[in-house]
Order: C-alpha cells, then sequence, then structure tokens
C-alpha cells in the first residue's frame, strides 16, 4: 500500500473518531424530540453545562463564587480540595436530573400545544440562559477535565500499520487518539443501554408509547409531564457523557457548545427520530468533513469543515427530506 | 378620552386605508419624524450617533428584514448574519470599481445583489420548513462568511482581508470614512430606514403580505384559496434579503466603517436579530423598532450601570447579560408571544376606552 492510501485511510479513521462525538451530541436531540416533539437546541449547552459542572466538583469549587465575591468583595474560591471522580460525576448526574425537572416545570409546562417553532425558539432562549448561568457559577476560563480516560497516540497501532507500507516507501505510522477509542466504545455502551432501557423496562415502554402518540399515551394513563422530566434527565445524562468526552479532548471552553450547531446536520441526515440514525449520520458528517478537507480543502483555501457539514445537508435535504432512517415524511406544499 | 376614532370622520378611501386612522397617531408619528428629521441632527453628538442611533436605526432595517421573513412569512431564518455580510461586501465591490456611483444607488444594488442570493438559499424553503428549514440557512451563514474570507476578490486583494470604507460625498458632505459628520450619517440612514418602514408597512397591508400570512397560518389552505406559495416564499425570501442587504451595507458603509467577515457577520449576529423580532413582536413593523432598540441598548445600560456604576468585572456583566437575554426570550415566548409590540397595542386599546373602561 502507498503511504497515499495509507493517509487517505487514517483521515477516515479520524473522521470516524470525529463522528462518533457528533453522534453523542446528537443521540441526546432524538431522545427529546423522539418524546416531546421539541427540537432542542440547548442539547450542546447542556454538555457544556455538565462538564462545566463535573470539573466545579472535581475541583471543589464553590458555585456563583466570581458573583458573591463580585458583590461582597470576598475571596471565596473553594471549599476543600474536591471530590472522587464517581462522587463527582453522581452528583453532576443529580444536578442534571435537577435542570430538567425545573425546564419543564418553568419553561415547557408552559408552552405545551405551542407551535414546534416556538418550541424551537424557546430552546435558543434555554441556551443562552444556561450558557450564561454555567459561567457565572463555574467562572468562563478554560478548564481541563480528566477522570481517568487513557489519551494520547497509540504506539501499538503505529508500530501495526508502519508494516502496512509497500516496499520502498517510508511511512511513520497511523496516528490515532486512545481517547477517542474509548469514546467510540462508551458510545456503543451507551446505545446499548438506552436500547436496552427502553425495550425491558417499565419507564422505557411508556417513552417508547409516548414517542408514538402522545394522545394514545395519555389515555392509557401514562404522565406525559414525568416522561418529560425522565426524557430531559436521560438527555441530560448523554450530555454529561457528550462533555466528558469533549472536555477531555479539547478542555471544557465555549466552543463546546458550538458542537451543538454542528450536531444539527448530522440529524438531517440520520432523521430527527432515528437513534442508528444519528449514529450513522454522525459518522458519514464526520468523514465527509475530514476527507473533504483533505482532499478538496487545498484547493479552495482551507477551513472547509466550517460549512461542509451544512451544505451537504442543504443537498440532502432537497433529494431526502425525512433522512436516512427517518420515519415521517414531511409536508410539501 | 381624546384618543379614539369617533368624530374623525372619513369620506374616501384614501383616508379610511391610511395606515394611521386616528388623528393623534398621525400627530404623534408627524411629530417623532419632525423631531428625528429637524432637530436631531442639531443634537447629535459622535457619541449619540455611533453608539445609539446608527446602530439601533440599522439593527431595526435588518429585523424588518427577518420579521417579514420569519414574522409575516413563517419561515425561521438563522442567516441573517451571512446576508448582511452579502450586503457589506456588494456595497464595498459597487463602490470600488465605480467611485463616482451615488452612494444611495450603491446601498440599493447591494440590497438587489442579497435579494438575488437570498432566492438562491430560499429554494430549499419550497421543499421544507420549520427547523429543517433553520438547519438549511444555517449553510447560508456559514457558507457565505467563509466565501468572504477565503475569496480574495471579495475584499480586492488587501493584505489584512478587511474591507474599508472609502471616503464617498454625497452633495458634497462625507457620509462614510472617518471624516464624515455624525449628522449627516445620521441622516444618510435615518432617510433610508424611514422610507424602507413605510414601504415594509405597506407590503403587509397589501397583497403581497396577505398571501405571506396566509402561508404562514397554514400553507396548505393558503395554496387552495388561491395564494402561489412558489411566489409567496420566494418574495418574501427576496424582500427580506434585500432589507437585510441594506442593512449590512450600511452596517459596514456607515457604522462600522471596517469590516472583517466572522467577527462582524457571524451566527452570534443571526440569533440577535431573531432575538429583536421574537421580543419586538413577530409580524409587527413597529415591533421590529421596538425589538432593535431593546436588544441594543438593554446590555449597554446593563453595562454602564454595572461596570461603570457599581464596578463589577466586565466579563461577569456579558455572563449575566447573556443570563437576561435568554430568561427574556422565554418569557416572552411564554407570556406574550407577541413581543412588546403587542403590549403597546394592548395600551392603546386601553387608551381609548379611559377613563370609562365599561
Amino acid at each position: 500500500m502507498t503511504p497515499d492510501f495509507l493517509n487517505t485511510i487514517e483521515v477516515i479513521l479520524n473522521g470516524l473518531m470525529a463522528g462518533v462525538m457528533y453522534s453523542l451530541v446528537a443521540l441526546g436531540f432524538v431522545l427529546i424530540f423522539k418524546a416531546s416533539g421539541i427540537f432542542n437546541y440547548a442539547q450542546g449547552v447542556m454538555a457544556l453545562f455538565a462538564a462545566l459542572t463535573l470539573v466545579g466538583f472535581q475541583t471543589g469549587q464553590i458555585p456563583f463564587a466570581h458573583l458573591v465575591n463580585e458583590i461582597f468583595g470576598t475571596q471565596i474560591h473553594h471549599w476543600g480540595p474536591g471530590m472522587n471522580n464517581l462522587i463527582a460525576i453522581l452528583l453532576t448526574i443529580l444536578v442534571m436530573v435537577l435542570f430538567a425537572w425545573l425546564v419543564e416545570k418553568l419553561v415547557l409546562k408552559h408552552l405545551v400545544n405551542q407551535e414546534p417553532i416556538i418550541l424551537f425558539m424557546a430552546t435558543i432562549g434555554l441556551a443562552f440562559f444556561m450558557e450564561g448561568v454555567g459561567d457565572l457559577m463555574w467562572g468562563a476560563d478554560l478548564k481541563t477535565l480528566d477522570v481517568g480516560i487513557p489519551s494520547g497516540g497509540s504506539f501499538w497501532w503505529e508500530d501495526v500499520t508502519r508494516t502496512w507500507v509497500s516496499e520502498g516507501y517510508e511511512y511513520y505510522g497511523m496516528y490515532i487518539d486512545l481517547l477517542d477509542v474509548w469514546a467510540a466504545g462508551i458510545a456503543v455502551l451507551l446505545v446499548t443501554v438506552l436500547t436496552l432501557f427502553s425495550q425491558y423496562t417499565k419507564t422505557g415502554r411508556a417513552l417508547r408509547a409516548v414517542a408514538d402518540d402522545h394522545q394514545a399515551a395519555l389515555t392509557v394513563g401514562i404522565s406525559l409531564r414525568s416522561i418529560w422530566v425522565i426524557v430531559w434527565s436521560i438527555a441530560g445524562i448523554v450530555a454529561l457523557v457528550a462533555g466528558i468526552m469533549w472536555g477531555s479532548k479539547s478542555g471544557v471552553q465555549f466552543s463546546l457548545s458550538l458542537i451543538a450547531l454542528k450536531a444539527l446536520p448530522v440529524l438531517i441526515l440520520g432523521g430527527f427520530t432515528s437513534i442508528p440514525g444519528a449514529i450513522v449520520g454522525g459518522l458519514i458528517i464526520g468523514v465527509g468533513e475530514k476527507l473533504f478537507e483533505f482532499s478538496i480543502g487545498p484547493l479552495v483555501g482551507g477551513a472547509t469543515e466550517n460549512w461542509f457539514a451544512y451544505v451537504l445537508a442543504l443537498f440532502f435535504l432537497m433529494f431526502r427530506p425525512q433522512g436516512l432512517f427517518g420515519e415521517r415524511i414531511i409536508e410539501r406544499v | 378620552m381624546f384618543y379614539r376614532e369617533s368624530g374623525d370622520f372619513k369620506t374616501s378611501y384614501i383616508q379610511d386605508q391610511q395606515i394611521f386612522p386616528i388623528l393623534q397617531d398621525r400627530m404623534f408619528v408627524a411629530v417623532v419624524a419632525a423631531f428625528a428629521f429637524l432637530v436631531v441632527p442639531f443634537l447629535i453628538n459622535d457619541y449619540w450617533e455611533k453608539s445609539v442611533l446608527l446602530p439601533v436605526l440599522i439593527w431595526s432595517l435588518a429585523a424588518i428584514g427577518l420579521n417579514i421573513l420569519t414574522g409575516y412569512c413563517g419561515q425561521v431564518s438563522l442567516g441573517t448574519g451571512g446576508f448582511m455580510a452579502v450586503g457589506a461586501y456588494a456595497s464595498y465591490k459597487f463602490t470600488t470599481a465605480f467611485p463616482e456611483l451615488n452612494l444611495f444607488i450603491v446601498v440599493l444594488l447591494s440590497g438587489g445583489v442579497t435579494a438575488m442570493v437570498g432566492i438562491l438559499f430560499g429554494l430549499p424553503s419550497l421543499r421544507i420548513k420549520g427547523f429543517y428549514l433553520a438547519v438549511a440557512t444555517l449553510a447560508s451563514q456559514f457558507f457565505l462568511v467563509w466565501l468572504f474570507n477565503k475569496v480574495p476578490w471579495f475584499y480586492n486583494y488587501s493584505a489584512s482581508g478587511q474591507i474599508n470604507a472609502p471616503e464617498r460625498l454625497i452633495a458634497g458632505i462625507a457620509v462614510t470614512g472617518p471624516n464624515a459628520p455624525p449628522w449627516a450619517t445620521y441622516l444618510f440612514c435615518l432617510t433610508f430606514v424611514v422610507v424602507f418602514a413605510l414601504i415594509a408597512k405597506n407590503l403587509t397591508r397589501g397583497r403581497f403580505g396577505r398571501s405571506w400570512m396566509a402561508i404562514r397560518d397554514m400553507d396548505i389552505a393558503a395554496e387552495i384559496i388561491g395564494v402561489a406559495p412558489l411566489k409567496a416564499k420566494l418574495s418574501a425570501f427576496s424582500i427580506s434579503s434585500f432589507y437585510i442587504g441594506i442593512a449590512g451595507a450600511l452596517f459596514f458603509l456607515v457604522y462600522l466603517g471596517a469590516v472583517e467577515p466572522t467577527e462582524a457577520f457571524g451566527i452570534d449576529k443571526s440569533f440577535l436579530v431573531l432575538f429583536m423580532i421574537i421580543i419586538g413582536g413577530l409580524g409587527s413593523i413597529l415591533g421590529s423598532f421596538i425589538g432593535a432598540a431593546f436588544m441594543f441598548l438593554m446590555p449597554v445600560l446593563i453595562k454602564n450601570i454595572l461596570v461603570n456604576g457599581l464596578g463589577w468585572s466586565p466579563d461577569i456583566v456579558a455572563h449575566l447579560i447573556l443570563m437576561i437575554v435568554g430568561g427574556l426570550i422565554m418569557f416572552f415566548l411564554i407570556v406574550e408571544p407577541h413581543g412588546l409590540a403587542q403590549l403597546w397595542r394592548v395600551a392603546k386599546e386601553k387608551l381609548r376606552l379611559w377613563p370609562f373602561p365599561h
């Protein structure tokens, strides 16, 4: 195999890994969309918020310390040495559940029966609100997140791939980040758990019933409002997983919330209502934008990753608006 | 007591169909217009021009543009920033290629160019709607900004990648560039805003506006009563983009003077204009003005009070503003989906019955 060919393979592999990250965010979107028909723009900010909270617990920061210091002139920052990873993660999950409950109580309850686009705009408002709250609570500086997932290049893989090259070429092996491999593994685990949960538990069946038909679910005695709280909690936990992965990879910072935007084309490709769709869509977008940047990027000045996903989604919309796995055909007029 | 229609008799269709049917309204508008055109230019100074009046006027124009598309025709767009960039770069290319061209014509032409681009990116709206369309417009946002960054022809191969507004005169007075007096730039923008707000008001009252609203309320029903969705949607996209393009051209030529696309026309600008029309009032021209003024001036005011008054650090205040803006959006969508304009309408209704409400 020639080095060019191997380089292409490396690009595809890295694209797949990036795609897993997009899929993780898109997954949260799909869950909420299926259960409540709400297109939750705040999913990306939820990931940011969860990661910030986790770091805050880990390092023992006092919430709103910056704000309190500013108002009262005090100098408080930390309450102690921080806590164990596991306890911090559990506490963060608790915070996300509390958040889901608050969102239902304060926002969604009042917007029942509104048009989807109104709900969409409300979640944009929610995203801005949470971004402000997150920054005020934990400070806006770039934080490093480490929960003990191995990272860095894999030497084993480099050694293996080095031997693949044909005679007479010089090749240094492929680079693959261990963190990405772990992320892929965790994503698979997450999807398996979610599938098992929705297939074999009572709550899971209730979730699927609501996703199928709101009114029918109501008539058989499923409480829509508690289902919404549960779904938003699950989406919060998925956001936490996405936040941990992205946060370990590139630090916890504002740009984390921008991956929400990248998840939109992923959903268009995969369909808004399909969990496998979110995964496949994420992988296609990941590979697509890396390959495009690799092959065509240099010809047009680079940085095509900014828009490639959206333009791909635009063309996709023209020919298959319901996405690859979507159930519902969009009405056309 | 005095604010009512009774006693104000209409004797012709023209009188019956006028924009402000109540005498007091007309007097109020006349006074405001006279104040804006005749008094403000003598009072204006650099601070008021650059930090209050110009941005509010220009954002109002952009908000009217988006309101035509989103508020009247029901098509959500997140590409406002990109279309403003088209207006800005079109005006730059026109005014550098033809330096003698009158600035009014330059701005109108750049609006026209933006309208063409708007139609192009509006084509998907014929097949998709709702947030599918919102994602499609995101494509225009990111693609256009990238294009203006990467193709040197657009910024005339300047080394910095920026575009700078050259000095242009109208009737011997500089309107763009660093030497332009505040009153000249103010009057230039005010003329555009007043003329195009009037046109927008009349468009929305007429055949076009009604077909847009029919599409917004129920597209299938609209098609059955004979509204052509193709014409209605594409006209909404083109007229909306025309307004946004003009706003972008003024934003660059008159207000900023120098522009770097990712900074000036990013996705945050698209959201800002969307928030303006949500808070001001979807489907209301007056709401576009109120929303633009509110969304632009509220953060400035909070910043002034907290940073300059209480001495808080600017980044904390910035986060607080984010929180307030997000909270307000949710509050308005829940409590008053028709925005500040609706409050104004309710106040007027009350005033007509005052002091005997029954």
